[in-house]
């Protein structure tokens, strides 16, 4: 669905990303792992159009992502979970899931949708005319993912969905979004410092250091591999 | 509910200080004048309020989706009402149909402004814009003065001449109209962006540009759609107390000010606030002229309010306080 070729991306004289490559099949879960300062929000903002590459070529299901603006992308069907959830903090959780579905113009399907996520995370319709800010962490990614997903998306980007968040609350996040993938047949491309958790539910995975991928393979091998071991996943 | 509380307690705030400035305002204007007087003030206060609110909610939307100060939003409004006068005087509208065409060209006017001359400096920093709207300040006056000439010209009411009592008070019936007619467009400023998929947008792109293009919304349309909403609104105002102050380029100079006062009274990024503290000032400058003692100093009154309300609460009456998590 996503094929990504010598990208390369730089902030004025910095390049983030150099020739990198990569690709994810229909209905997959890949992951991009990583440290701080490898690169991958900024593979994360080119795809999504926030960033301009300055070479390379982003195939999305036939369409050439780079160089359209965020707001077409979107309307493609690829959608971000920005780094940091990025939420409007001081709108209601309403608000918030309606500006996911922002490009739609179907109400039916916009209120059954908002139904379906009340559904995946019930915390939400609790508190649905609560000022946004005013969430918890966790509380505050399920929202993110929530309203990405009331665009409809038919492949979601993920950045960093752990950040910030207490241990217990990443394994139940991961484990939605495994949920939500195979439920919304949602493909899913996610970047992660905490490597075991998305090794955790990734079908492929990717590693990026210092805007280069240096290895790729499948999640289960990666969890083998004794480098990956050693640098990312602590033992 | 936390929403509502925290609505409470500030509109409480509100009432206590226009309490309060009220109270003493009106005790050291005692001196015999009386309860008819002071409700006189009060009506022509809340009358002249308006405008200076309308004004204010004009700045105040440029200000939240563009974080530009628009020091020519007066002249612009001058602009628009004095093509408002062409309307009516020399293509003989009826007053009602050149007030809503000119709000329309009022907006073209504004989403035109912002896409040729403000967009271009967006990333500039903050001085260049602030001398690009002065640019634009003088420009909309020496252009207003070159068309129209600089003799005042009278501007019509539809509302017809005479005064309307209020208890024993006495309001011109077209000051009574004018206030009514604002407040209807401020309503319907609000139910847009409180009701309207369009005014959520636009909300959204004013808090966080970038998780806005990230739901598909294009910012920069929002921009453009601020600047021509505040356009009407400052078109409107002007074309609203034109009658009362006579129309001539330099006509929102002094409404320009008091607006300012009142958007930073209210706190900058809050429209509700700018509209409240557009009351304030216009009732504090009214009671302040019908006072013998200090009836030479209104505008300095008006501006002492100011500097204590703020050093008391310098987010403003109803600006939200800035909590920076580190």
């Amino acid at each position: 669905m996503l094929r990504v070729n010598n990208l390369r991306t730089q902030y004025g004289p910095i390049v983030a990303l150099r020739d990198v490559s990569i690709e994810v099949g229909d209905g997959q879960i890949v992951a991009v792992l990583g440290a701080n300062g490898a690169g991958k929000t900024t593979l994360l903002r080119s795809i999504s159009g926030v960033v301009r590459p300055a070479a390379g070529v982003i195939d999305y299901d036939g369409h050439h992502l780079q160089g359209l603006s965020a707001e077409k992308i979107v309307r493609l069907g690829l959608v971000q979970v920005p780094e940091g959830r990025q939420i409007f903090t001081q709108m209601t959780v309403l608000e918030n899931l309606r500006l996911g579905a922002y490009t739609r113009r179907d109400s039916a399907g916009i209120a059954a949708d908002l139904e379906r996520m009340y559904s995946y995370f019930p915390v939400l319709e609790r508190r649905r005319n609560q000022i946004a800010g005013t969430l918890s962490g966790g509380e505050q990614q399920m929202l993110a993912i929530a309203r990405a997903l009331m665009a409809r998306p038919r492949m979601l980007l993920l950045d960093e969905p752990s950040l910030g968040l207490a241990p217990l609350i990443v394994r139940d996040i991961f484990q939605n979004i495994r949920a939500i993938s195979e439920q919304e047949k949602v493909t899913v491309l996610l970047v992660e410092q905490d490597a075991s958790a998305a090794l955790s539910i990734a079908d492929y995975a990717y590693v990026l250091e210092t805007g280069r991928v240096v290895l790729a393979d499948r999640a289960q091998e990666l969890r083998q591999n004794e480098a990956v071991r050693r640098s990312y996943l602590g033992y | 509910m936390v929403r509502t509380r925290a609505l409470a307690i500030q509109t409480a705030t509100v009432l206590a200080v226009l309490g309060a400035v009220y109270l003493v305002l009106f005790i050291l204007k005692l001196a015999g004048q009386g309860q008819t007087f002071a409700l006189q003030q009060l009506i022509s206060g809340i009358a002249i309020g308006a405008i200076y609110g309308a004004v204010a909610l004009a700045l105040v939307l440029i200000y939240r989706s563009t974080d530009v100060i628009n020091f020519a939003q007066g002249e612009m409004a001058t602009f628009c009402t004095f093509v408002s006068w062409s309307l009516i005087t020399q293509n003989h509208l009826p007053f009602w149909g050149a007030f809503f065409v000119t709000m329309v060209i009022g907006a073209i006017l504004g989403a035109l402004l912002q896409k040729v001359v403000i967009a271009p400096v967006e990333n500039a920093p903050v001085l260049t814009v602030i001398i690009v709207t002065l640019g634009l300040f003088e420009a909309f006056n020496s252009g207003t003065n070159f068309i129209w000439q600089s003799q005042p010209k009278s501007y019509p009411t539809p509302f017809g001449a005479g005064n309307v009592k209020i208890f024993s008070a006495a309001i011109a019936k077209s000051d009574l109209g004018s206030l009514v007619v604002i407040l209807i467009v401020m309503l319907l400023v609000y139910l847009f962006f409180s009701r309207t998929r369009l005014g959520l947008a636009s909300r959204a792109a004013a808090q966080n540009p970038l998780a806005a293009r990230l739901c598909g919304v294009s910012v920069s349309a929002m921009l453009t759609l601020g600047w021509a909403l505040a356009a009407a609104v400052g078109a409107a105002a002007g074309m609203l107390v034109a009658n009362k102050l006579t129309l001539d380029p330099n006509m929102m100079i002094g409404v320009l000010l008091y607006a300012f006062a009142a958007a930073v009274l209210g706190g900058l990024d809050n429209p509700v606030g700018a509209v409240v503290g557009g009351f304030v000032i216009g009732i504090i400058q009214n009671v302040v002229v019908g006072s013998d003692l200090l009836k030479g100093i209104p505008d300095f009154v008006a501006f002492l309010v100011i500097v204590i309300a703020l050093a008391i609460r310098p987010s403003g009456l109803l600006g939200r306080q800035v909590v920076k998590k580190v």
